[in-house]
């Protein structure tokens, strides 16, 4: 008996597959999440690219590249992709490896289902991407698909609402697996109160995600059946009404807005603390601040829709309740400076990401602030205004804390320090693109461009000139990103320890890095501070 | 300077750079117009006072942070001291943002009560919107007509025009016919829409409203100032989205009432042009001048079209064979596509010409016309 | 599997199922949410002895305006017979509206209505109308269609006028419809 079997018994437990089949056939939170992320980083370059189409064709006024039609289904085609296979992927790919980790957990509570539930987007995207190849291109009605507009949608109708459905159930799959995870596997002694953030923000984005998509599953079904099987739930001649689309979409819509960006906040609230060194300020007030706007997120969504005639009493509901959310929004940004008031900050690449979301995404906030103001709303609704506004809060809200949070663990991840040089390069050269790209964005909307258009009048071009050469910087500038996660996976650069971090605290810091392929095979003890 | 890259661009760039004064940024247009409307004005002010409160709220917020930044460093030699929460500061930070948005929800309120008071006005307009034209109806006056995208625009817009379209004024901010209306004026607009969703705006009017099918949606204003107004479609409504904008031109009283009886009349004169015999030569050049305002976008210039969405007409078998077909699809269009019925948009005298144009020009030779006569007996 | 999680999952999942029907659901809630609020220009619908029995004042009066919309898919004429009257809150009124047909054969069509401003639509009750229900004009024909209102006296007092606007669409069975009266090769050159 060689000591080799001797240990290939022993390690049962960790014996895998190799190769192909140790990804398609995967049930480890790890391996899973990896995937997910690596799928949202492709998602992202391809949405990207769409964006770098819609950008160079507004590089000018005139039509110089694309027709408007596929100009028309670029847009659709980025915003669907960059909702739902790159910011929503992404974040449960953090939530897979982090989640188990961080709760004391080996795995997550249904490691089959996680497993297809991370299966199901690479054909949903399929389906979706294929569908730039039918005659009569890409869906092209934007990714609101109001109807009438989207029903005129040629043949790619069926493949875009199916493919709807299939990232709808990997989501819900993957929110109900994060729920029992969190619910039913803490190390014994931890209590709701004692986990970290991250954790509390997924909880209640898987709560969002459930509550929501599935609406939105029931809104694409409609106009399925309105398309080819004669309802008429959104057709006026049938007696139905387009506007319902909208407050079905928006009910869906508004919620998901925060399953965007909840998780963001999540990543951040564990990343300043660290680098402050010093605990996160009103943790308390974080966990309420973060359910109050998850509970508002339901009943503001008409505000997406000032403009389509609704009466006084609805405009003005809608108004308040929009502005609300700014409440414990702003309780979440005053912690997250209280957090870093006296502090003994560094600055390594995830805290210079972090730092920038809070002062971006404030931003973004700002505008969402005025944009709730329905009378001032007339005139800002779908203009650039509106753009600027919501790449603030995805690109350097969201995306800057995916960033941040892969900075952040990726020494954990792969058991060796990133390049922090490249890194820096990679912050610097993305925090100041983004807001040449963005910011001239407010002007022109303030000005009178409306979106969604591929064409432009002259009085636009130099703020279209200048955004779209902040997007292309920004675009290229994400290759770095590649480079360092690639090196750092294959082992170049400082050996990790196990916490990383100076300041870093938590579960998942006690674990080795890269750490073993089962987190937490007896559960951690749970010391009170 | 190359055309790729205009010089007003590089000035842009330059500019952005910091390299020129701050004062030569309003050539480009920064900031929300005032209009010409005092509810336009309302919002205006609106929007100053909540980018007036949100740059101060940003500059603390901001500066405290920076300042932290700067000061709690460890490479300043900081000890991180360890507080987690003070329900002082706490209750300060949820309650000054609740007293803000109160101070923002009075006057907002005040607007929008405002805006909604559509009660005595002196005169209606319907706004129609169709894909990609808006039609325009005086109710008091009974009489309407179409704006569409100005032909010039309109050529120089498609795809490899060869136009420099930097050197068109207003380029895609014009239309063929301008709607008219009065100044100092309550003027009442009814929207809906013939199709898909559109939006009618005008920021000097202050808002946009959509159009919606099957519903009426209703707005109004009263313009203080003649001028010429400039706006667009604003909610996409399909291929042409960006190029259905809407021109409004306000004028005094005694201008408008002349403009109203010459509207009436020219219409009174483009039916009687229906009656008598068009030559060939005739429909074919007023034909050319149809497609290209009407047709050219979906269809191509050289009636290639861009299958399989919009087909050639090119030896297509509607364009080359029975013309009675040929004059249903245009008038009627075609349930479940993207072709328009045009029997609403152009008058008879414009679809007997582009029916006749279409089956003589763009490679088809069929050799048989239609009269407006008979086009106006088939409507 | 550990039963809490089994649970866990049980209850998600049946939530997840019961917010797919409540996206379903949302349809009719949103019509009565409708009827309530009159959001959407949708009119309210009263029996006869309903409106015979409303009181009325009449020393208000209020303005109500007829527009007239055929979708260009649809080869009809539609208008109403009086553009403008002044009614008298709680009173019921008839109107009439003229359809003509243009086509070559049988079509159909199907009137919906609106009335905007939204904070009057909810007043606004018809006792008998012609809208949502198929209309069917054979070709060339004329049809006289009327409507029975009453504006409810609880209008709020600053509505002051109200606009009834009825869009005519084609019915997807129709089919190409244009009565075409070509001479036939006069025109060959």
């Amino acid at each position: 008996m060689s000591e080799a079997v001797l240990n290939g018994v022993e390690h049962q437990h960790d014996h895998h597959p190799t190769g192909i089949k140790r990804w398609l056939f995967t049930t480890n939170h790890k391996d899973i999440g990896t995937l997910y992320l690596c799928f949202s980083l492709l998602m992202f370059f391809i949405g990207g690219a769409m964006a770098l189409v819609i950008r160079a064709e507004l590089f000018s006024p005139g039509i110089q590249y694309v027709d408007p039609q596929f100009f028309n289904s670029m847009t659709t085609m980025h915003a669907l992709i960059m909702v739902f296979g790159v910011v929503m992927p992404g974040t449960v790919g953090f939530a897979n490896w982090m989640l188990p980790m961080m709760i004391g957990a080996p795995d997550m509570a249904l490691p089959r289902m996680n497993n297809w539930s991370f299966w199901i987007l690479p054909f949903a995207f399929t389906l979706l991407l294929m569908t730039l190849l039918l005659p009569g291109g890409g869906p092209a009605g934007g990714w609101t698909m109001y109807p009438p507009l989207m029903l005129q949608t040629e043949h790619a109708l069926p493949f875009v609402i199916f493919a709807v459905h299939f990232m709808g159930v990997s989501s819900v799959m993957g929110a109900i697996n994060i729920v029992a995870t969190i619910l039913n596997m803490r190390a014994p002694g931890m209590k709701l109160l004692d986990m970290p953030l991250f954790v509390w923000t997924w909880l209640v984005t898987a709560f969002l995600l459930i509550g929501s998509i599935p609406v939105l599953a029931g809104a694409v079904t409609m106009l399925l059946t309105d398309k080819f099987f004669g309802t008429s739930f959104f057709d006026a001649a049938g007696g139905g009404d387009p506007v319902l689309f909208q407050h079905v979409f928006w009910f869906f819509g508004h919620p998901e807005v925060y399953i965007l960006i909840l998780p963001a906040f999540g990543v951040v609230s564990q990343i300043i603390p660290t680098f402050a060194r010093k605990p996160l300020f009103g943790y308390v007030s974080m966990v309420y601040a973060t359910c109050s706007i998850a509970l508002l997120s339901f009943i503001v969504w008409a505000h997406h829709m000032f403009t389509v005639g609704m009466p006084l009493a609805a405009e003005l509901f809608f108004m308040y309740a929009t502005m609300s959310i700014a409440v414990p929004t702003g309780v979440k940004i005053f912690n997250w400076i209280a957090t870093m008031w006296r502090g003994e900050m560094t600055f390594e690449t995830p805290m210079l990401f972090a730092v920038a979301f809070v002062i971006l995404f404030t931003i973004g906030g700002f505008s969402g602030l005025m944009l709730g103001i329905a009378p001032v709303d007339f005139q800002y609704h779908d203009t650039y205004f509106v753009v600027a506004h919501f790449h603030y809060v995805l690109v350097s809200g969201a995306i800057f804390s995916m960033m941040a949070g892969a900075y952040y663990w990726l020494p954990k991840w792969t058991g060796y320090m990133y390049d922090e040089k490249l890194g820096k390069l990679h912050f610097w050269l993305s925090v100041v693109s983004v807001n040449l790209l963005f910011f001239p964005q407010h002007f022109l909307g303030l000005a009178g461009m409306p979106r969604r258009i591929p064409d432009y009048s002259t009085q636009f071009s130099e703020w279209n000139a200048i955004s779209s050469v902040g997007g292309f910087v920004f675009g290229f500038s994400q290759l770095i990103l590649v480079w360092v996660i690639i090196k750092s996976a294959r082992g170049h650069g400082e050996k990790a320890t196990a916490q990383v971090w100076e300041g870093a605290n938590g579960l998942e810091w006690t674990l080795s890095s890269p750490p073993p392929y089962h987190s937490f095979e007896v559960p951690p003890k749970i010391s009170r501070s | 300077m190359s055309d790729f890259v205009s010089n007003r661009q590089i000035k842009a760039l330059i500019l952005c750079a910091g390299l020129m004064p701050a004062t030569a940024l309003a050539e480009y247009g920064l900031n929300m117009t005032r209009g010409v409307t005092t509810i336009s004005r309302e919002i205006y002010d609106l929007h100053m006072l909540a980018f007036i409160m949100v740059s101060i709220i940003g500059l603390i917020v901001f500066g405290l942070m920076i300042w932290s930044i700067i000061h709690h460093r460890k490479s300043k030699g900081v000890k991180a001291s360890q507080f987690r929460h003070n329900s002082n500061w706490e209750t300060v930070w949820t309650i000054i943002p609740i007293l803000i948005l109160l101070s923002f929800a009075a006057p907002a309120t005040r607007t929008l009560i405002e805006l909604e008071d559509i009660e005595d006005t002196e005169m209606t307009i319907k706004v129609t919107g169709y894909q990609w034209r808006w039609h325009y109806q005086y109710l008091e006056e009974d009489f309407g007509f179409f704006s569409s995208l100005a032909s010039d625009h309109n050529e120089a817009r498609q795809k490899n025009s060869g136009i420099d379209v930097s050197k068109i004024e207003n380029y895609l901010l014009e239309v063929d016919n301008p709607v008219v209306i009065p100044v100092e004026t309550k003027i009442r607009f009814l929207l809906t829409s013939n199709d898909v969703i559109h939006a009618w705006w005008v920021p000097e009017l202050g808002w946009k409203r959509d159009a919606i099918p099957g519903f009426i949606n209703s707005n109004w204003t009263m313009v203080t100032e003649p001028g010429i107004y400039r706006g667009q479609c604003a909610e996409l409504c399909g291929r042409d989205h960006g190029f259905m904008p809407v021109v409004l031109k306000a004028v005094p009283q005694e201008e408008y009432l002349q403009w109203a009886k010459d509207m009436k009349q020219q219409q009174a004169e483009a039916a009687s042009g229906v009656d008598r015999e068009w030559t060939m030569a005739e429909l074919m050049e007023r034909g050319e001048s149809v497609y290209t305002t009407a047709c050219v976008s979906c269809h191509q210039a050289n009636g290639q079209g861009l299958p399989p969405v919009f087909p050639a007409l090119t030896g297509s078998p509607i364009a080359t064979g029975p013309i009675s077909d040929h004059i249903s699809i245009v008038i009627d269009g075609m349930q479940g596509t993207t072709m328009p019925a045009f029997g609403e948009q152009l008058n008879a005298v414009d679809i007997a010409a582009v029916i006749t144009f279409e089956r003589n020009a763009l490679g088809n030779s069929v050799g048989d016309m239609v009269q407006p006569a008979e086009i106006q007996a088939a409507q | 599997m550990n039963s809490n999680i089994k649970n866990t999952v049980t209850t998600l999942s049946s939530i997840a199922v019961i917010m797919f029907c409540f996206g379903y659901v949302l349809v009719p809630i949103y019509d009565v949410f409708c009827d309530i609020t009159g959001l959407n220009g949708k009119t309210g619908v009263i029996s006869k002895n309903e409106a015979n029995s409303l009181s009325f004042d009449i020393n208000r009066s209020v303005t109500v305006e007829f527009d007239t919309n055929v979708n260009s898919k649809l080869p009809w004429k539609f208008h109403a017979d009086t553009r403008k009257i002044s009614v008298i809150p709680g009173k019921l009124v008839e109107v009439s509206f003229e359809v003509e047909s243009l086509a070559a054969n049988q079509t159909f069509g199907k009137a919906v209505p609106s009335v905007t401003p939204p904070k009057g639509s909810i007043y606004f009750n018809k006792t008998e109308c012609f809208c949502f229900s198929e209309q069917e004009l054979g070709p060339g024909e004329r049809k006289t269609m009327s409507v029975r209102f009453v504006v409810d006296p609880a209008l709020p007092l600053e509505v002051k006028s109200l606009v009834l606007s009825y869009t005519f669409f084609a019915m997807e069975k129709n089919v190409s419809t244009r009565n075409i009266d070509l001479k036939i090769n006069s025109n060959k050159i």
